[in-house]
């Protein structure tokens, strides 16, 4: 009955869409129903800290320089055993990331020799006017679990006077 | 004697609930189709604003509402201004003439009827009134002084004036059945039996063609997007678009009531004649479910091209139509004159064969197309 077969097809396509309509909605209820991000996605940038509090980063500007995006400024400051926020001689006393330009290519992240800047799988930005675009370093460092692990830290002197480099390691995901 | 103010009272308030099911209805037949289409496509579908996303239509209103009309510096102003108000009306006062049910009685023994007229040719007013909304249209295209409006309201009304010769000739059917062009005789006639049974190839042409009235897909040629921006409508915007998108629904409303008046048994249904408030009920289920077929067939086939669009119509549709309408016509003689109402079988049984037989002519000629450009 190859005659009727247009006819059946329009049939079956009827048919197909009224399956459909049975079939449970993909729809994920996004603000209450969130989706995990994948390993390797790049978010939001986070600042990160070493076990002890101190700061990663050491403001030498790499990430700045890597930038293809000219979204990053970074300016650097003496640490002293007083008033220490990271390992080494020199510190980020701003760390300015402008969220319209960025283009979370990840560069900085490979740009960084101390494993300091890393995109997190935060993807909910957003702002009202251009100046609240600009996240600061307070709002990009890693959140501590106590006090005693904030910035800047009295040390012993001497104790981190040379900048650690943590072992690189090659992603497991 | 009813003195003349209640009367009077009577045909308002019933004026006012018809124009208002239609408003109301096509609050909720927007919605309807969005959470529709959404469920055929996997979808949920609007489900923020209010219960079920109930108040997304009125979202949907505020947002057209505060928009900026624009009328164009070129555009014909009069016109532009008329054009969304002469489709919308249509709409409305179709309706007026489409009946919700007998009549039942009030407390103080007053009957009140379910139909806001009943007028002996009901059916002729349907279809004069139907063919006015294409004005609408054309003159909006024509004033906007947009060439993309201008062809798709050309293409409407060639679409309109095509598809309504098989449309008339469908209502014709539904007349010669009934022996009546009085809507509430045509509802009364299908007590026994649905005019769709009797006549279901009829009843195919009249959905076909009631589709290509109301400019739904797969017949949305005047609206197509990817060729026409937006058609007719381009150039509108605000409350202006909103009377366009509004005339269209509710050109879907009663054009389903339309088909469910003449071909499924209206407000039939069982015991209306004990409670006869039941009409309207079993009328909105028969209209809830015709307005289901219509957006489950646009969710399902592509809009078909222009030159097909007028092929099918012209080629296919009409000619097919009228030897239904013969056919039919025949099959009441036959019974007549032999006083054997089993040759009323006639009709839908030779029906049927005639539009099979039609399947394979088309085919047939598709096939033969096809050996020609290989």
């Amino acid at each position: 009955m190859s005659v009727f077969e247009p006819l059946i097809e329009l049939m079956r396509g009827l048919g197909t869409t009224l399956k459909m309509a049975f079939e449970k909605p993909v729809t994920y209820q996004y603000p209450e129903q969130k989706r995990e991000v994948r390993p390797r996605f790049r978010g939001r940038h986070v600042l990160k800290r070493y076990e002890n509090g101190l700061e990663k980063c050491i403001g030498c500007s790499l990430c700045a320089a890597a930038c293809p995006a000219d979204a990053i400024f970074v300016e650097a400051s003496e640490n002293t055993d007083e008033k220490r926020f990271s390992p080494g001689e020199r510190y980020a006393s701003t760390y300015e990331i402008n969220m319209l330009r960025c283009i979370y290519c990840g560069y900085c992240e490979d740009a960084c020799p101390t494993e300091a800047i890393v995109l997190g799988d935060n993807y909910e930005l957003s702002f009202y006017d251009r100046r609240s675009a600009i996240y600061t370093k307070e709002m990009l460092l890693e959140p501590v679990s106590s006090s005693e692990l904030l910035t800047p830290q009295k040390v012993d002197p001497g104790k981190y006077d040379r900048r650690s480099v943590p072992e690189m390691q090659d992603p497991k995901d | 004697m009813i003195s003349d103010w209640t009367l009077w009272l009577e045909w308002f308030l019933k004026a006012v609930a018809v124009a208002m099911s239609l408003l109301v209805g096509f609050i909720l037949l927007t919605w309807y189709e969005r959470r529709a289409l959404a469920r055929i496509q996997s979808r949920i579908g609007p489900n923020r604003a209010g219960p079920f996303g109930l108040l997304q239509p009125f979202a949907d209103a505020i947002k057209l509402v505060f928009k900026e009309e624009l009328t164009p510096a070129k555009a014909d102003k009069l016109l532009f201004f008329w054009a969304p108000v002469i489709t919308m009306v249509p709409s409305i006062i179709m309706a007026g003439v489409i009946p919700w049910g007998t009549s039942f009685t009030l407390w103080n023994g007053r009957v009140v009827t379910l139909y806001l007229a009943d007028i002996n040719v009901g059916v002729l007013y349907l279809m004069s009134i139907a063919s006015i909304a294409v004005y609408g249209i054309v003159l909006a295209g024509w004033s906007s002084n947009n060439k993309y409006a201008m062809l798709g309201g050309l293409r409407s009304s060639a679409q309109m004036l095509s598809y309504e010769l098989a449309l008339g000739l469908s209502f014709i059917v539904a007349i010669i059945l009934a022996n009546s062009m009085r809507i509430l005789d045509i509802v009364n006639e299908q007590r026994n039996m649905w005019f769709v049974v009797l006549q279901p190839v009829g009843a195919v042409i009249f959905w076909i063609a009631t589709l290509a009235e109301v400019n739904r897909a797969p017949f949305d040629m005047p609206e197509a997007e990817q060729e026409l921006t937006a058609g007719y409508h381009s150039e509108y915007s605000g409350m202006k678009f909103a009377l366009f998108f509004m005339a269209e629904y509710q050109k879907m409303i009663v054009v389903c009531m339309m088909t469910a008046t003449l071909y499924f048994g209206g407000f039939l249904g069982p015991f209306v004649d004990q409670y006869p408030l039941l009409g309207p009920v079993y009328l909105l289920i028969k209209v809830v479910l015709l307005l289901f077929v219509m957006i489950w067939v646009r969710a399902t086939w592509p809009r078909i091209r222009y030159d097909r669009l007028m092929a099918f119509g012209w080629k296919i549709l009409l000619p097919l139509s009228l030897v239904i309408v013969f056919i039919t016509a025949t099959g009441i003689l036959l019974v007549e004159e032999t006083g054997n109402s089993l040759y009323l079988w006639s009709i839908p049984i030779v029906s049927v064969l005639v539009g099979l037989f039609t399947v394979v002519m088309v085919y047939r000629e598709l096939r033969r197309l096809s050996y020609e450009r290989v």
